[in-house]
């Protein structure tokens, strides 16, 4: 008798063709995730990725737990014990093992599900499950009772090539196994929305890597190791993030020395997305990601959305665009980026924020501010690109 | 970057060498637990002993009213929340400033919270505590009075021989607690004439090692320790002496009072010389808090109109010239309660404020320097306002 993670995925089991590409993905991705917590057996097994550890004593079931719960792909993970044998006898003493643990004084209701993939079992799922709760009344007696619509405790049974009983199934991440969906890049701030739209496009299997603006000395160093610490907490899901910093004081400067002032945000955000692109195809991604949600600030708004968009070529991906700040923000605080995002070294740069900055810019005369830089802006761009940081995460 | 040029030292000063030295060797070599019975415990011991001697001579005090503490927060801590409790049956009420440190204010707010009466005394222009406001404040069931020496933002210095007095001379049984962590060992202070029963002192604010302190308390006075334990330290601070670091501060200590006169009028000479040079030189600029003469030599407060400090803070620093802007202590929150806003700053001066902090090996010649990087960096930034070109 062993104990073993069985790891449920749900999605990439009807791929087709592509199936096992997708399992590979996920079993080497589940083994990168558990390697600094201790040695695991790592195996696929229809239907099911089986994670045994090599010595039972020595890991924490809690932080497995916790680290599988990280991996996009996974739809749920059960935490229970094995026997190699395949037989009703071995069924009997792993369930008999398993409620022991859970009897007490007061009288639990449970029931018995059976999973049956190895077809070639005498007795049908039914049978099992009838059988089985049978012998556990004969042996606990009082301590439990029968109750199949609402029981407190649900058994669970899988016969496979070898048999498996577990208690409780955990919550995956849910989504596809990460880098099996092409790869974007992510235009990330300090703010609470851009961590969140990162890590919901890496959700669906898509590789990401970041572009962080950087205005030194109107943004402080701290500001920048905040960006930092945000992408590390989402390479808590992806594994690593490559980010990438572009210093973008001069330009900053440059656009606030030409351009009409209630036009810099809006022209700001364009250029940000001509660099955020040129960065993006260097490094392979064919799209971006952005965080921004319609009506949010002013650079927000439908008419900025249209202008911002019209300066790049990629798909620009906003998956926030029709979620409230509450409804961002319980996401944060679930994928545990909240806390980082709300530190307080956010903008010392207001001063590239207009009194009353445009809200409803129309592209043409944006365009026509934009042309003041035209005889500078390109190189002042590559410059920038050229020198761009590159920490990973 | 070869340029490093550090005027923050009222945030946390470099340490002397031999700083260094003494708390390794002392680690190394003298690492026995005061309180073991051995020769090893005895040995600490007597650095112990010759520390609380030499502090308590330097501000006319008995060995045995001298206990070291982890630093100014703690010492603040333990002497006004220790002298609350400890005399709550005698009155309920305890006084303030309004331009204290936070270690001081957010204790006076965790008491308010638990039932004593709070008054908090204002200030003038220059920081000041108004007397007439505290006078009037104290009464028969005024229990204690807590009043900062020298103010770690503005550097105004207070009387407090004549707040001493004063107290006294209502209520004789009201204690006064000083919270002198930007003055020890720079400016004289003598407990017994100015009737403090309280002083807080921290080791890295005079070139000592972070992480000590000291409390001075009155031999007569009582206090409840907040802190329960081996009993070290008369019960005041249970918990094993930090050694190393408080032969450090010793260490420190011996040099700077020797020294003191003359590192404050070097001092004096550094502020008076970037306060003339920037006020001529650099217009639209003032002096936060007391006069140039008036406040202490070794902190500067200078407001640039239409600079953000934080962004000023940052461009200096790109030069390798360190500054605060205000008290790094609290320059993480936004302050609208802080000194600046105590000692009336209209609400668009109260965020172009540089703190200039100086110490004894600051170079005249690395203030020429400051001078003409700030001119630099000010005219530059001050092409870029917010809300737009003028």
């Amino acid at each position: 008798m062993k104990n073993v993670f069985l790891i449920k995925y749900g999605e990439l089991a009807i791929k087709g063709k592509n199936r096992h590409l997708f399992e590979n993905k996920l079993v080497s991705n589940v083994k990168r995730n558990l390697k600094e917590i201790g040695e695991f057996i790592v195996t696929k097994e229809q239907g099911r990725i089986m994670v045994e550890p090599v010595e039972d004593d020595s890991i924490d079931v809690e932080s497995v737990i916790d680290k599988l719960g990280r991996i996009f792909g996974i739809v749920g993970i059960a935490y229970g014990i094995k026997d190699e044998e395949v037989s009703f006898e071995a069924v009997k003493r792993l369930a008999r093992v398993q409620m022991e643990q859970i009897v007490g004084d007061k009288q639990v209701t449970f029931k018995v599900d059976t999973r049956r993939a190895d077809k070639r079992f005498p007795m049908t799922s039914m049978e099992v499950s009838c059988e089985l709760g049978a012998y556990l009344l004969d042996e606990f007696k009082d301590a439990i009772k029968v109750d199949v619509r609402k029981p407190e405790i649900t058994l669970m049974v899988e016969i496979r090539n070898h048999t498996y009983v577990y208690l409780k199934t955990y919550k995956g991440a849910g989504g596809m196994p990460y880098g099996t969906n092409g790869k974007a890049t992510l235009l990330l701030s300090g703010g609470i929305d851009s961590p969140v739209a990162g890590w919901m496009i890496a959700k669906r299997g898509v590789e990401v890597d970041a572009v962080y603006f950087h205005a030194p000395p109107y943004t402080s160093d701290r500001a920048k190791q905040k960006v930092v610490d945000l992408a590390k907490k989402v390479s808590m899901y992806t594994g690593n993030l490559k980010l990438h910093v572009v210093n973008f004081t001069d330009i900053q400067l440059k656009i606030y020395e030409r351009c009409p002032h209630e036009e810099l945000t809006i022209i700001m955000r364009r250029i940000m997305m001509y660099i955020a692109e040129a960065i993006a195809k260097q490094n392979g991604s064919m799209a971006l990601i952005t965080g921004e949600s319609i009506g949010q600030v002013a650079s927000q708004t439908m008419h900025s959305l249209v202008v911002t968009n019209d300066a790049a070529t990629m798909p620009v991906f906003r998956p926030l665009i029709g979620f409230d700040k509450e409804e961002i923000v319980q996401i944060a605080k679930r994928i545990d980026t909240f806390e980082t995002s709300i530190q307080p070294f956010e903008d010392c740069c207001t001063i590239f924020v207009a009194k009353h900055p445009e809200t409803k810019p129309k592209l043409e005369y944006i365009k026509k501010s934009e042309a003041l830089l035209d005889d500078i802006i390109e190189e002042m761009i590559e410059k920038a690109i050229n020198e761009v940081e590159i920490i990973n995460c | 970057m070869t340029r490093e040029i550090y005027l923050d030292n009222a945030a946390t000063t470099k340490p002397y060498t031999e700083v260094a030295e003494v708390v390794a060797h002392t680690m190394l070599h003298a690492y026995g637990n005061p309180s073991s019975l051995h020769k090893k415990g005895m040995e600490a011991e007597t650095i112990l002993r010759e520390a609380t001697e030499f502090f308590a001579r330097q501000i006319g005090a008995l060995p045995e009213e001298i206990f070291f503490t982890s630093g100014g927060t703690e010492s603040n801590n333990t002497a006004i929340i220790g002298a609350s409790m400890a005399y709550k049956r005698m009155g309920n009420k305890i006084i303030t400033s309004t331009i204290e440190h936070p270690s001081v204010k957010e204790v006076f707010k965790y008491l308010g919270e638990q039932g004593f009466e709070i008054v908090t005394v204002g200030v003038d222009q220059s920081g000041l505590v108004d007397m007439e406001a505290l006078k009037s404040a104290i009464d028969e069931h005024t229990i204690l009075v807590s009043i900062m020496h020298v103010n770690n933002e503005i550097g105004t210095i207070q009387p407090i021989e004549e707040i001493g007095k004063l107290i006294k001379s209502i209520n004789k049984e009201t204690l006064f607690h000083v919270d002198a962590v930007q003055s020890f060992a720079r400016l004289p202070i003598q407990v017994k004439r100015a009737k403090i029963d309280f002083l807080s002192c921290s080791g890295h604010k005079f070139y000592g090692p972070r992480g000590v302190g000291l409390l001075y308390k009155g031999k007569s006075v009582r206090m409840q320790n907040l802190f329960w334990g081996g009993g070290q330290q008369k019960n005041v601070r249970s918990g094993t002496e930090n050694v190393p670091a408080i032969a450090g501060m010793l260490k420190a200590g011996q040099e700077v009072f020797k020294n003191q006169k003359n590192i404050m009028s070097h001092m004096q000479e550094c502020k008076a010389y970037l306060a003339e040079r920037i006020l001529c030189e650099i217009p639209d600029t003032w002096v936060n808090g007391p006069n140039i003469e008036e406040g202490v030599p070794y902190i500067l407060n200078i407001g640039f109109k239409d600079v953000r400090s934080e962004v000023l803070l940052h461009a200096l620093e790109q030069e390798g010239i360190y500054v605060s802007s205000g008290s790094a202590c609290s320059s993480h929150k936004k302050e609208k309660d802080g000194v600046l806003v105590a000692i009336g700053n209209k609400k668009d001066q109260l965020d172009h404020a540089i703190r200039f902090s100086f110490a004894h090996d600051t170079q005249l010649e690395e203030l020429m320097q400051v001078v003409e990087i700030l001119k630099n960096q000010v005219t530059l930034l001050r092409r870029y306002t917010p809300g737009g070109r003028k």
